[in-house]
């Protein structure tokens, strides 16, 4: 499908431009009739286990998937940097968590489940709300307040849902969300329904108790819960070794079974993903621990450098970075010219320019919406303004 | 105490005249009463603004009251119905529930193969399955935040705190999640929770163990709050706080749940956001809930002798007020006392005295009197935690105070 799509829009693009013209649309015909075709390709970084048989290094995927990878990565990365700008500018107020360095994680996740798996996440979640298949224009337009965001306007940054596709959210208190995902995983067993639920949570929250709370309760009923811990390496400003007596967070769930992920690397989060999908259905509970890194600061007010160098930074940009990583896959394996990526990188920036440019022309929400959606039912209980003459509202 | 119970199951037959549309059907010797009943439940018509066209149909209720209603049984289908106790009553109605609708569970602790620490849960287990009737670890916050998770799917739990005092442990679930979450998605999701549990001052249970929380969770926007206090309306409320859309937090109290009365043996709900009239009067309006219903109806049959007519009202819901019935009733006395169990400082009272101030202050004569506990831990001993909540005693003479 994305391929379709790419093939569409280059030509369109290209027939201007003379020089090479008569070469690409051959290389493209050339990837186009290998989309089907599976490529296996083993993963850098072999698995770590804890009361498990680690999956093979070996990922089943095809060309047409890596693309995919390739473009909704670039399409992830792009909007984080133009939300960074926009909270600059100071159109998005408030708390911006940026997901950028972390993409993989939601990209490989997304291939490896179906939409009717559950996700549910913290405040880090304008990536994973693209990957469950959100609108660049409703992000943005939630993330600047308006009528047409994902919540109304109504939410903000961290609290992007998006029901019909089962992302549960967007939740600013860290930690909360695992009871929640727990009991999401155990409406999936009520309803008999052969579905897991990913619970995501950070290094930071790894330390919370109700995690445990819920790790026990997942187990002790046999949950199709799947915690997955997205160790950044830093908890806001605090790095793990300060944070965390045993930073090994794939063996913190002791009698809960355990993987450690390289999480910069999509294929090896999608094999790590499907793995814990089985096992989840049959064996109940299991912890993964994906490594990965952000490169912006916690939020938009932490310039992010005051815990950790640039050089740091820097360096795992150079070494590790998930897109660089899967754009020398694609040309190793020429699936894709230089060029080609090129463009679809530009294509993707054009996408979420236009996008922020039809947020920022979408209207705020109006008065009234203060009080929608605080019951589901009317209770008719009026609420009177400061003076008694203003706003007499019932609350809807 | 058996004298309270038979006083307030009388009083109750009168107050089933406002519950559900379902009861006032069969009392069809009274059509004045049941006519009045379609009015004053005013949750159908949106319009409950006091000082507006609405007074027209406030006046048809103000006369209809009777003058002379002491607890008389008056409805003759109290020969038919069952007698039971009010912890049963819980258990019918949750019985009820989930035989209906196959997406109702309950989870808490030892909610399932023991039964409940108050019985209410008892042999739902061994009927339903371990599944449906979950026996928790010891983890408030995690079971009443799973119960939330679950509650967006579609699934609709209620969630039981073995005493209210520990479901502080899950307050940020309750406040962020459970009340916010429909807020905060834009309407995506609904959490049709049900988190009950007893709480209020009990026998010498100690400090920790006598907490009143609908103090703590009245400000968080998005719940509703009712307080149970016979078995009628345990029930009814048990009920309808299933069946309601928005999270509902039912609050029962360690004292009440041996109460014995009749109750009718067909359905019936009760409304979640409505006031129950326990004894219409003239002199002087009493609001009041749960437990201390019964010291005030003590306080009412002394105050009779003594030759003062209260109206005493049951607000039964604590978020939202029912201002309606409030209203009327503040219209037509002039002057009223709250009698809680919560403490002075920032308790259901203290949002009530507020509220009715803003309200009606036009109406009254006599400046607010809120009789609550006193701002203390409750002691053990039990002469000082007799001290602690309000007596007959005291509401004699406040009542005698506000109407001189």
């Amino acid at each position: 499908m994305a391929l379709s799509r790419l093939s569409l829009r280059s030509n369109r693009f290209l027939q201007p431009s003379s020089t090479t013209a008569a070469a690409l649309p051959s290389s493209l015909r050339r990837h186009v009739s290998t989309d089907t075709t599976p490529i296996t390709i083993e993963t850098a970084v072999p698995f770590e286990s804890h009361l498990c048989d680690a999956p093979s290094r070996s990922v089943e995927t095809s060309s047409s998937e890596i693309l995919s990878f390739f473009r909704d990565m670039a399409r992830m990365r792009r909007m984080e940097i133009a939300a960074d700008s926009l909270y600059k500018s100071k159109l998005i107020r408030g708390f911006c968590h940026l997901y950028d360095g972390q993409e993989a994680l939601a990209v490989g996740m997304e291939a490896a489940i179906t939409r009717k798996d559950a996700i549910i996440t913290s405040y880090r979640d304008h990536c994973t709300f693209l990957g469950r298949g959100g609108e660049l224009v409703d992000a943005f337009s939630e993330l600047m307040g308006r009528k047409r965001g994902c919540s109304n306007g109504k939410g903000g940054s961290m609290h992007f849902y998006k029901k019909d596709a089962c992302f549960y959210g967007g939740h600013g208190i860290v930690g909360a969300q695992i009871p929640l995902g727990c009991g999401l995983a155990f409406a999936q067993k009520y309803s008999k329904e052969e579905f897991v639920t990913f619970t995501l949570y950070g290094d930071g929250a790894a330390n919370q108790g109700q995690l445990f709370e819920a790790l026990n309760i997942a187990a002790l009923w046999d949950l199709p819960a799947i915690l997955v811990c997205e160790n950044n390496h830093y908890g806001m400003g605090t790095a793990t070794w300060r944070s965390a007596k045993s930073p090994a967070y794939f063996k913190r769930g002791d009698y809960v079974p355990g993987l450690k992920v390289d999480g910069m690397d999509a294929l090896a989060v999608k094999q790590a993903c499907k793995f814990a999908k089985e096992h989840a259905l049959k064996n109940g509970p299991i912890v993964l621990e994906m490594d990965t890194y952000r490169y912006h600061g916690h939020s938009m007010s932490d310039p992010g450098s005051t815990y950790r160098t640039r050089d740091e930074v820097s360096g795992v940009r150079q070494v590790r970075d998930p897109i660089e990583r899967v754009r020398k896959l694609l040309l190793s394996h020429d699936i894709a010219t230089e060029k080609e990526l090129k463009d679809m990188e530009k294509e993707v920036r054009k996408e979420v320019d236009d996008a922020v440019a039809q947020a920022k022309e979408s209207p705020v929400p109006e008065p009234s919406e203060l009080f929608t959606n605080m019951y589901v039912k009317d209770c008719g209980v009026e609420s009177f303004g400061a003076d008694r003459k203003e706003l007499k509202v019932t609350l809807a | 105490m058996s004298a309270i119970i038979h006083g307030a199951g009388a009083a109750t037959a009168l107050t089933t005249f406002h519950s559900k549309k379902l009861v006032a059907r069969s009392r069809t010797n009274l059509p004045g009463r049941s006519k009045r009943c379609i009015v004053a439940s005013g949750s159908d018509d949106g319009s409950k603004s006091f000082g507006s066209s609405s007074s027209l149909s406030l006046r048809h209720s103000h006369k209809l009251i009777p003058n002379n209603a002491v607890a008389t049984k008056v409805d003759t289908s109290a020969t038919t119905g069952h007698e039971l106790l009010l912890f049963e009553a819980l258990q019918e109605g949750l019985e009820e529930e989930m035989d209906r609708d196959p997406h109702v569970c309950v989870m808490g602790e030892d909610v399932g193969h023991y039964g409940g620490s108050y019985k209410v849960t008892k042999g739902l287990a061994d009927k339903f399955g371990d599944l449906r009737v979950l026996d928790t670890p010891i983890c408030e916050n995690a079971f009443t935040g799973m119960g939330i998770g679950a509650a967006m799917t579609g699934l609709r739990p209620v969630i039981e705190g073995m005493n209210m005092g520990f479901l502080l442990l899950a307050f940020n679930q309750i406040s962020n999640n459970c009340g916010m979450l429909h807020y905060t998605s834009g309407g995506q999701f609904t959490i049709p929770v049900v988190i009950r549990g007893p709480g209020g001052v009990g026998r010498q249970l100690g400090a920790e163990h006598s907490q009143r929380l609908e103090s703590y969770f009245q400000s968080i926007p998005g719940i509703q709050m009712v307080a149970c206090s016979t078995p009628y309306n345990a029930k009814g409320l048990m009920k309808a706080a299933i069946r309601s859309e928005n999270p509902v937090i039912l609050f029962e109290h360690v004292l009440l749940y041996n109460l014995k009365e009749k109750i009718p043996d067909e359905e019936y709900i009760c409304n979640l956001e409505e006031a129950e009239m326990v004894r219409p009067g003239e002199h002087i309006t009493i609001l009041t809930y749960s437990r201390m219903r019964y010291h005030v109806m003590q306080a009412a049959k002394i105050l009779v002798n003594k030759g003062y007519d209260p109206e005493v009202i049951d607000i039964r819901s604590l978020k939202p007020f029912d201002l309606y019935t409030i209203g009327n009733s503040v219209k037509k006395t002039h002057r009223v006392l709250i009698v809680e169990e919560c403490m002075r400082t920032g308790g259901i009272g203290a949002s009530l005295t507020a509220a009715i101030n803003e309200n009606f202050h036009d109406y009254l004569d006599a400046p607010v009197m809120c009789l609550s506990s006193q701002d203390v831990p409750t002691p053990y001993a039990g002469t000082l935690e007799e001290w602690t909540v309000v007596q007959p005693a005291q509401i004699v003479t406040a009542v005698e105070q506000l109407c001189q």
